[in-house]
């Protein structure tokens, strides 16, 4: 208890990690919220409306089918932040597994797993969620998939890693030793003190994943209208970046602002932690 | 019956024979030390006991170890699993990195009773704070709730031991369980040591390369050499009437009180590898009553005045 208070104290002293915490805190707020926020319905459209300044009604101005900018912006929050946040945690989920069973029990399976994880490290992960969703079709749930995909190389290869160096620790020596099985060793012991680089890792690259989820909506592959998608908001913007540029400013000015926040909060809690080392060296 | 026997075990690790013929027996309530310098095989007797020789690719390739009725030698390994910890139990040699950072101290020894004896959570703590007290562990309460990184070494080796006592076992194998430990806190847990062994009847076979621990603590001594037992006898008559020239060399070297400054005593030489272990004798190039014989013919391990042991310079009582 006290060593996670203390954490949470450190990280939220740190000028860094209080401002971001706040913003994030907004995002999220804006995420779960949403319907109560937003002013409008993110899709009643309203062709009268279209394309206007931003003013008192519509804070944001109007898109160009006159649906209210500020509105469709929060319930982006929610599209961006439930996306990325689910296809990391499916890929930290199942990289871990597949890290640990590697790691540990080493062989032929390690080998193949860790072929498997150079090969797709060798590619930016904006390319393989391409492939991917050219093979399963484009889609908020399929964007979720790819993303997953994209990033379990990463938290594979980092518990992995981990799990190597932590198995030849004489705690671990010691345990079985004392009549442990491989279950207990690899879930009592090995997992818990493999974590924190990954979850460290996995908020980084949640905010990877809001830009890999925008990019895709931007080329029409995520979210699918009338949802309400950063990306896809930046994408119809720049059809009218000269007669109403904020239709494409907010939304970008949105992810920019949350991205930077989510990686300004990572950083401070790896100083917080002091675990810059470790992450580098797997 | 004695409840460990050792009979006249080889061990190979790939094409090297590092322990070639060590037997020796240990009963309840009895202290065996097994003594020799690095490299002399005693940590692999150990590991031949805890099964533990397919870790370092290594196994028993003749002789036999029985605990207790059981043919630990080729005993099949969900079973071995079930017996360590539970009727064996090893402490082993750095109590700093034997703890799990980041669970506290006493989750560590609940699940030793738990995984063994079936225990729920409550029951097993009950026992653990039982069991800490008789270690002589202050605040054992607060200690239980502390993490590894809150304790001194010598609280974190008592902790080790609480560990291995934890599902009850018959047999503790203690792999030098004081080298990194100070001299004050060595001699601390040594009598913790020997007060659980009178109290419960366990046999404790304490492995050590100190003559002074083995003299404050051991009933019996087993003098390894080279992968070979040099001299056993009991601790007494060893210290009175050494017979072979090593177990001699090994009393000498123990600090004296008063002893004058720079004459603390060393073996010369070291101990072979096992890559050339020399003909004969093994200890015959660093013997002092080395015979020519000594380099030929392999001394056989036998009844002399004193207790057992290999040598040829020591005479030998025929029955």
């Amino acid at each position: 208890m006290t060593i996670k208070s203390d954490l949470i104290s450190k990280v939220l002293r740190n000028p860094r990690g209080g401002v971001s915490a706040v913003v994030l805190l907004v995002v999220i707020i804006c995420a779960v919220f949403a319907p109560l926020i937003a002013p409008y319905a993110y899709d009643v459209q309203a062709l009268r409306n279209a394309n206007l300044d931003p003013s008192w009604t519509n804070w944001m101005g109007t898109d160009e089918f006159g649906r209210d900018l500020f509105s469709r912006i929060i319930y982006g929050a929610r599209t961006s932040l439930s996306v990325a946040v689910t296809a990391i945690s499916i890929s930290v989920a199942v990289g871990m597994s597949i890290g640990a069973a590697a790691g540990y029990f080493g062989g032929m399976f390690d080998r193949v797993v860790t072929a498997a994880v150079d090969l797709t490290w060798s590619f930016p992960e904006i390319l393989i969620a391409l492939i991917l969703i050219a093979i399963i079709g484009p889609g908020l749930n399929s964007t979720m998939i790819a993303i997953s995909i994209a990033y379990l190389a990463q938290f594979t290869r980092l518990t992995r890693a981990q799990v190597m160096a932590l198995k030849n620790e004489t705690y671990v020596e010691a345990t079985a030793n004392l009549g442990a099985g491989h279950t207990h060793i690899i879930f009592r012991h090995l997992l818990p003190n493999a974590l924190t680089p990954v979850i460290v890792a996995g908020m980084l690259a949640t905010g990877d994943a809001i830009i890999l989820e925008a990019t895709l909506g931007f080329f029409g592959l995520g979210a699918q209208p009338p949802t309400p998608s950063w990306g896809a908001m930046m994408s119809s913007g720049t059809a009218q970046i000269f007669i109403a540029p904020w239709i494409i400013i907010f939304p970008g000015l949105a992810i920019a602002i949350t991205v930077i926040a989510i990686n300004l909060f990572g950083d401070a809690v790896i100083e917080a932690l002091d675990i810059r080392n470790r992450l580098r060296d797997s | 019956m004695a409840l460990l026997t050792v009979d006249g075990i080889r061990v190979a690790i790939g094409s090297l024979t590092p322990l070639d013929g060590v037997s020796f027996t240990l009963d309840k309530g009895q202290i065996l030390g097994v003594v020799g310098e690095s490299g002399s095989g005693k940590s692999l007797t150990a590991m031949s006991v805890m099964g533990l020789l397919p870790l370092i690719g290594g196994r028993v390739v003749s002789g036999a170890i029985r605990f207790d009725g059981i043919d630990l030698v080729g005993l099949a390994e969900p079973k071995y699993r079930a017996l360590r910890g539970r009727r064996i139990a090893l402490i082993s040699q750095n109590p700093m990195t034997s703890l799990d950072p980041i669970i506290r101290i006493g989750a560590q020894i609940d699940q030793v009773a738990m995984l063994h004896l079936g225990l729920g959570a409550e029951a097993a703590k009950a026992r653990s704070i039982d069991l800490m007290c008789q270690l002589r562990i202050p605040e054992a309460e607060t200690i239980h709730a502390s993490y590894p990184h809150q304790l001194s070494g010598g609280m974190k080796q008592r902790i080790v031991i609480a560990m291995a006592l934890a599902a009850d076992p018959d047999l503790i194998v203690a792999d030098e369980p004081t080298t990194a430990l100070d001299v004050t806190i060595q001699a601390q847990i040594i009598q913790i040591m020997v007060d659980l062994v009178r109290e419960r009847g366990l046999a404790l076979m304490l492995i050590t390369h100190d003559m002074g621990v083995v003299a404050q603590a051991c009933d019996r001594v087993v003098v390894l050499y080279a992968g070979r037992v040099a001299e056993a006898n009991s601790v007494e008559a060893i210290f009175a009437d050494p017979q072979h020239p090593y177990t001699r060399e090994l009393i000498r070297c123990i600090p004296r009180h008063g002893q004058a400054p720079g004459s603390l005593k060393g073996i010369p030489g070291a101990v072979p590898s096992v890559m050339d272990y020399p003909q004969g004798c093994r200890f015959h190039p660093r013997c002092e009553a080395a015979l020519p014989l000594c380099g030929t013919s392999v001394p056989v391990f036998e009844r002399k005045t004193s207790g057992f042991a290999a040598c040829h310079a020591s005479e030998a009582v025929h029955a």
